[in-house]
């Protein structure tokens, strides 16, 4: 307890007793996968950050900058984890070129709040992740969470232009600009991307903007068979329709969905038939263009063979939109333990989806799977409990998709699972050289282990 | 507050410290053992074979003592450990197009030039991907794909003879990167030989590769990390219509503030490129593309995806540059319209040589909202450094290529032509903007680095760059400045040859 007494004196002394928290009770709401941090640290400013930094890494500690905290307990548990540091109090719009559709923003930013910035001015930033109504700028970033309109918009790497941080040295630096086309210097930002945190404390955020869409629609099918709905997908990618987001549902899915939908009041458009596979649809554009891609889909839906479509209204869209980029979310809370996977697969292709749809023979691990934009598919297995059968079963569906995966040539990304689950499940799947490459941009951003030590890849 | 000392194990000696770019006669059992290594016809040692690579399309100047041409991954890594074990640094090249003096050999060596290693390895239609060699010429990919209705989007002027590698190294970008974005952001995995010989793989094919995005670290990193070996890209759906249009004006003012609003009015067209009038006329006399010689200043706009929204652009465009005092918005009627207003684009530099023994593109970039004072700007130094500053350049993302005419024989004109790019790129730091926007910093602009970044800016650079490339074994002498904070901007003594981007 000596320690810890220290520690407060010293960090009171250092950085001001208005901006450290020590209290038990509210270090146990810092919790990441259970280890809660000594102390807590609210910077007002950069400045203070670097601060923060520099006292941690001159006294060895272990830092984790967060934001709103909904999605911290992405990656691998910390090896240490002293100070959490607070990041929400950084939250101004340091700069907004409306003419040039440019913006820099605090990385504290909640991104609900930042919505109603640009709204203002006619435009918007297409970070539609989960969590939305809490996250935050940064820890959309470090998250590196997927956005559900990445189809048209891209993920945050395409339209994240600059970023400033403090490094492990304690450090304020920067990287890009406040231009949209800008190669001058390394792309350290770009780093800063799924970092989890592990690299440096983001501070602020340049982004491009995106005018709002003068019109949107949505669309929504049901298929007998993943065949068919797969068949559909391609068929759409092949016509050219400038989508803003597809996702295919599979029968476990869409039923939660439904569930879902069923306790706001709402239902899914169609209704549902025992083991039908939806998709759906969303896109942006004038009255015209959003007419033209409803009237196709309808058509390339009659013609793969849907059992029923439907070109959905504004109010029904926007809700299903919205479930669905919450769906993390509410996969992650499902069951008691649940894995969530995050896969890239080169093809998507039915025996894959089938193979891992039948990881699991038991009927109380079940298996749902929704595959969006850019071949990524995300995998979740309910479990029944947290007991050690229901780990171990887990445990054992982790490696089968990992095989899955490694078979078709894909990549997995554990982002949800019980802390056992997820140190047996990620060690294996990275060689020493990609080990190695990690390390060396670790080792250059944090020098002294002062970031998250043990966030990525299992030990970086 | 109390102020901590700042953490010692972080103070990296100085750049022009610790790289050597002291050039020594070459080893010749170096010689000898390259080429029984890649045999005689893949080396090249003689002095009038090397002169040949002492340029790019920079104004900068330097010779390797050995030229390589590796035909796979495992030559690269041999021929790296070689020169390793010779103490002699090593630069890549792909086509030598570069406009900033990326892929030339500032401190001698082993160039590996990767103009053999030009394959395309693998298309897959259905998920658009491909996978290429570096040395695959930019516009062979869209070539190789184009039967299925896919391209691949960044197209760098010199997307003719410039390589992917290249391309990969400098990020580069085109006119048609508005819309969709540089290299960069159509790159999902490498492979790469690292400084020691080491072969190792970032990305996925797929993308959304687990842990950092090692992808965005290497493309753009002027092959002061990694040399490229493999890469894989992403590929683009041909839109079903495409729509050009060509904007004349009486002033660049009304030009530019056509690209204002167009911008402010979230119109995003695929192309936004901009000519002023001196320019235009020099283009006009020699492609004949069809713009008005006696106009101000012309946009060339380019508007593509499904049939109903191209055709609400194109009025959209219409609309603002009328009300920017456009004297005549033009359809092209059809291709070969088309594919001639885009000749005149991309010849002007040809076009200048006819009226200049040399010149020099800059590249600079401002928000766009700053576009007509930035051009005012621009005006203003050259009459102060007795010039005329055309302007050719890709007015829709503020990337601007002003040129400077001047004569290589007389010394006195070229200072002045580079303390007046230097004042331009200093002005375009100052209204907000960056140092480059798609040609790179190289060895031209090294040194103008400081008006950009910090002390702790480089030093975070430099531990990155060490990390991969600690001996600075690797393109030495680029991106990273030789002088100490921003009062000694070097001023170049030597001569200039002209620029073919």
């Amino acid at each position: 307890m000596k320690v810890a007494e220290n520690l407060t004196a010293r960090l009171l002394q250092t950085i001001g007793a208005q901006r450290v928290v020590v209290a038990e009770e509210q270090l146990a709401a810092y919790s990441v996968h259970g280890l809660a941090p000594r102390a807590i640290v609210r910077p007002s400013s950069a400045d203070v950050v670097a601060e923060v930094v520099s006292f941690a890494a001159a006294e060895k500690l272990a830092l984790l900058p967060l934001g709103s905290r909904s999605k911290c307990e992405l990656g691998m548990p910390p090896d240490r984890y002293d100070i959490a540091l607070d990041m929400t109090g950084l939250r101004q719009i340091a700069h907004y070129d409306a003419g040039d559709l440019t913006l820099s923003v605090d990385a504290g930013m909640p991104l609900r709040e930042l919505e109603g910035h640009l709204k203002e001015k006619g435009q918007f930033l297409p970070l539609a992740v989960p969590c939305f109504e809490s996250s935050t700028v940064g820890g959309a970033i470090a998250s590196g969470i997927d956005s559900a309109l990445r189809q048209q918009y891209g993920s945050a790497r395409d339209f994240l232009i600059g970023a400033e941080f403090v490094d492990g040295t304690g450090q304020l630096c920067k990287s890009g600009g406040r231009v949209v086309k800008n190669v001058t210097g390394y792309d350290l930002h770009k780093l800063l991307l799924g970092s989890l945190g592990t690299l440096a404390a983001i501070t602020r955020l340049n982004f491009r903007t995106f005018p709002l869409p003068a019109a949107s629609g949505g669309h929504f099918t049901n298929f007998a068979d993943c065949q068919s709905a797969l068949r559909y997908r391609l068929t759409v990618e092949k016509a050219g329709l400038p989508l803003a987001n597809q996702e295919v549902l599979n029968p476990r899915v869409a039923e939660m969905l439904s569930a879902i939908l069923e306790r706001a009041g709402e239902a899914l458009p169609l209704g549902l038939n025992r083991g039908e596979w939806c998709v759906y649809s969303s896109f942006e554009g004038s009255d015209a263009v959003v007419q033209r891609i409803s009237r196709d889909l309808e058509r390339i839906a009659r013609e793969t063979g849907a059992e029923c479509s439907e070109v959905l209204q504004t109010a029904a869209d926007e809700s299903l939109g919205g479930m669905l980029r919450e769906a993390f979310e509410w996969l992650r809370w499902g069951s008691p333990a649940n894995v969530i996977c995050k896969l890239a697969l080169p093809e998507v292709k039915p025996e894959i989806l089938a193979a891992l749809s039948h990881l699991t023979e038991s009927d109380s691990l079940r298996v749902a799977l929704l595959v969006r934009a850019s071949n990524v598919v995300y995998f979740t297995v309910f479990g029944e409990s947290e007991g050690d059968a229901s780990i171990q079963s887990l445990s054992k569906v982790v490696a089968g998709v990992s095989a899955v995966v490694r078979t078709a040539k894909g990549n997995l990304t554990l982002l949800h699972a019980p802390p056992g689950v997820k140190q047996k499940g990620i060690g294996s799947q990275f060689s020493p050289s990609d080990m190695a490459t990690h390390q060396r941009v670790k080792q250059s951003f944090d020098p002294f282990n002062v970031f998250a030590p043990g966030r990525v890849l299992g030990g970086i | 507050m109390e102020r901590r000392r700042p953490l010692p194990a972080c103070r990296l000696p100085h750049y022009s410290e610790v790289v050597n770019l002291q050039r020594a006669s070459l080893n010749p059992s170096l010689i000898r053992e390259m080429k029984s290594l890649l045999g005689a016809c893949n080396v090249l040692g003689e002095p009038e074979d090397l002169l040949l690579y002492e340029f790019d399309g920079s104004v900068e100047k330097a010779k390797p003592n050995l030229v390589v041409f590796p035909h796979t991954t495992a030559d690269v890594s041999q021929i790296v450990k070689l020169a390793r074990k010779y103490g002699e640094p090593v630069v890549g090249r792909g086509a030598g197009t570069g406009l900033s003096g990326g892929a030339l050999a500032r401190g001698g060596g082993v160039m590996v030039v990767f103009a053999r290693m030009n394959k395309i390895l693998e298309i897959d239609v259905e998920n658009r991907r491909a996978v290429v060699q570096p040395g695959v010429v930019n516009l062979d990919i869209t070539r190789a794909v184009e039967f299925a209705g896919l391209y691949f989007a960044p197209d760098p002027s010199s997307a003719r003879s410039c390589t992917i590698g290249g391309n990969v190294a400098e990020n580069a970008g085109g006119p048609h990167t508005l819309a969709c974005g540089v290299t960069t952001n159509h790159v999902t995995a490498l492979e790469l030989v690292l400084p020691d010989g080491e072969i190792v793989r970032v990305g996925s094919r797929q993308g959304d590769a687990t842990g950092y995005d090692l992808c965005g670290l290497f493309v753009g990193s002027e092959g002061t990390l990694a040399l490229v070996t493999e890469i894989s890209v992403k590929l683009c759906r041909k839109p079903e219509a495409v729509r050009t249009l060509l904007a004349v004006f009486e002033t660049i003012e009304d030009a530019s503030q056509a690209v204002v609003e167009i911008t402010a009015n979230g119109i995003t067209p695929a192309a936004c490129e901009m000519l002023d009038g001196w320019t235009l006329r020099v283009v006009e006399d020699y492609i004949h593309a069809g713009f008005p010689r006696d106009s101000g200043a012309v946009l060339l706009l380019e508007v593509e995806g499904l049939k109903e929204a191209v055709e609400g652009q194109a009025a959209a465009i219409e609309e603002v540059c009328h009300r920017c005092r456009a004297r005549e918005v033009r359809l092209a009627k059809d291709d070969r319209e088309r594919d001639l207003l885009w000749r005149g684009r991309k010849s002007a530099f040809g076009a200048l040589g006819r009226i200049s023994p040399s010149n020099y593109v800059l590249d600079g970039v401002i928000p766009r909202s700053k576009l007509p004072k930035a051009l005012q700007r621009i005006h203003e130094i050259g009459k102060k450094f007795g010039f005329s500053i055309g302007n050719i350049f890709h007015a829709g993302d503020g990337n601007l290529h002003p040129i400077v005419l001047y004569d290589t024989r007389d010394t006195k004109q070229f200072e002045k032509a580079i303390a007046a790019s230097e004042e331009i790129i200093r002005a375009c730091i100052e209204m907000g903007g960056a140092l480059t926007g798609e040609h790179g910093v190289g060895m031209e602009k090294s040194e103008l680095m400081t008006l950009q970044f910090s002390d702790a800016d480089f030093a975070l650079m430099r531990r990155v760059h060490d990390a991969f490339n600690p001996d600075c074994s690797l393109n030495p002498g680029k991106i990273f400045p030789l002088s100490r904070g921003c009062g000694e901007i070097r001023i170049k003594k030597k001569g200039a040859g002209s620029v073919n981007p």
